[in-house]
């Protein structure tokens, strides 16, 4: 059995304080530990894009870094997002366009989605092909997840732009 | 898939590292991103005893205009190379490399340190080092050593640093006013290593080609730079650019050996192929500078 070690982060954006052992990575933590299971373990080497978390508010993979590491870390997993406008908006089209079958993928998809239409908010096709192209989804194929992030943006986009002004009668 | 058990310290200064590498020997790793060491511990490829991290050891996350040149702290991490208004300016290369390095949730840990001290013959910076002409500072217990990048790489994951040194900076000569850089690669899938790359940063008086260091990777155990090649470009005029001398020499001086996906016929002629192209892109007499 492994020693323990306290490890505090902020957590879905809450300050607390687990015991790890140093061997244990940050994707195993957050499903075992802490029980938050929107964090998929695929390839467990960095291939797969299945464990994509945010560490300090940037996309990162899960399994390449240790729970230890995370010490003092702001570490955000899919659960939470609830409440986020963008992956609310995210996530409807994902699911009115069938961009999931078995969902093993999807949240790390919607993650990487999330940081590129952050940075990108009208990205071109080709955009978010190269962007998702570090998440593999092994079942539903990738034309609809493409869509679907395109169709999100498309939504988002609509919605911050200011309504007309009403004709004066 | 998981690692073997070690012990974790986040080192506060460099005594403190020499310290307990010194301890440790063998057995002490530096952990920077963990985007090589984390995989390779998984699949107990790496096996530390201990892991010393350096993310809290000051002055290593910094980008600064020294007199020397553009210093870039090993701790530096890719996306932060990639939005530094002074490394677009200074060193553009560095900028357009960033993007052909795996993925962007890879991009957010993975540091230049991390990336030259893993010298993987397929990476991209280690070439774009080369191109630009880096020296690349180590510091250690017996004090700091600045090792021009030409000296640095040795062979597959093989460095000129010694046992408990770590690399500390990197120092990119600014850029000059007549000069051109590109980089390209071929690759099976974007952000995948490469099957064979190339970064070219070439010196123009004018119209007249002055200067060009001419860095492949992907094609043998080591980025390295083709002298032969880069002399037989020396003296050639902007828009008049006669490209088979330069790609005679080049195929005279590096032979490529084939790696797991790739025998070395495919990297011989797509080295070829690409070395064609960016000559193109960078000297067909349009005034672009960079890409
Ligand atoms: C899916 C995937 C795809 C990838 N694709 C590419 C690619 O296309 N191109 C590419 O170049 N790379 C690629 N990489 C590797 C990535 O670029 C790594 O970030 C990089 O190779 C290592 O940097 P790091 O900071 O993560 O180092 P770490 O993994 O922390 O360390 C790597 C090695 O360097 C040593 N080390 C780290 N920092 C220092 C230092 N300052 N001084 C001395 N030694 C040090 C460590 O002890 C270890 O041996 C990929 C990685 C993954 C997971
Ligand atoms: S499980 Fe982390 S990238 Fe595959
Ligand atoms: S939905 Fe099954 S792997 Fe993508």
């Amino acid at each position: 059995m492994d020693s323990l070690f306290p490890v505090t982060l902020t957590l879905n954006g809450v300050i607390a304080t687990h015991e790890v052992s140093q061997r244990t990575t940050l994707a195993d933590f957050l499903r075992q530990t802490v029980g938050l299971t929107a964090t998929h373990v695929g390839c467990e080497h960095g291939v797969c894009g299945a464990c994509t978390v945010f560490v300090d508010g940037r996309i990162a993979r899960a399994c390449l870094m240790f729970a230890i590491q995370a010490e003092g870390r702001d570490i955000r997993t899919l659960e939470g997002f609830a409440g986020d406008r963008r992956m609310e908006v995210l996530q409807r089209h994902f699911h009115e366009r069938n961009a999931l079958q078995c969902g093993f993928c999807t949240s790390g998809m919607l993650a990487t989605a999330h940081q590129l239409l952050e940075g990108s908010p009208d990205p071109s096709r080709e955009e978010v092909r190269e962007s998702l192209s570090g998440n593999f989804c092994r079942c539903t194929g990738y034309h609809a997840i493409v869509d679907a992030t395109l169709d999100a943006a498309a939504e988002l986009n609509a919605a911050t732009v200011a309504p007309e002004a009403e004709p004066a009668c | 898939m998981k690692a073997a058990p070690f012990d974790y310290v986040r080192v506060s200064s460099l005594d403190e590292l020499g310290e307990l590498a010194a301890a440790y020997g063998d057995d002490a790793q530096v952990i920077a991103g963990g985007q090589s060491l984390v995989p390779a511990m998984a699949m107990r490829m790496a096996r530390p005893k201990l892991l010393l991290d350096l993310c809290d050891l000051p002055g290593l996350a910094d980008i600064r205009l020294t007199p020397d040149g553009l210093e870039i702290g090993a701790m530096v991490r890719y996306f932060e190379l990639a939005g530094s208004p002074l490394v677009a300016t200074h060193a553009p290369l560095v900028s357009t490399a960033v993007p052909l390095i795996a993925h962007e949730a890879i991009r957010s840990r993975g540091t230049l340190g991390g990336n030259l001290a893993h010298a993987d013959p397929a990476s991209e910076m280690p070439a774009v080092m080369l191109a630009l002409g880096a020296v690349i500072t180590v510091a250690g217990s017996t004090g700091a050593r600045r090792i021009p990048a030409a000296e640095f790489f040795i062979g597959t994951y093989e460095t000129a640093l010694r046992a408990g040194e770590i690399i500390t900076a990197i120092t990119l000569p600014v850029a000059l006013a007549g000069r051109r850089v590109a980089i390209d690669e071929v690759v099976r899938r974007s952000g995948d290593y490469a099957a064979v790359g190339a970064a070219f940063a070439i010196d123009l008086e004018g119209e007249t080609v002055t200067g060009a260091r001419l860095a492949f990777f992907a094609v043998c155990d080591r980025a390295v730079l083709a002298h032969k090649a880069a002399a037989a470009l020396c003296g050639q005029r902007l828009g008049e650019i006669d490209p088979a001398p330069v790609l005679a020499a080049l195929a005279q001086e590096i032979a490529p050996v084939a790696d797991l996906h790739n025998r070395a016929e495919t990297k011989r002629h797509l080295m070829k192929v690409l070395a064609g192209r960016l000559l193109q892109r960078l000297l067909s007499g349009e005034k672009s500078t960079h890409g």
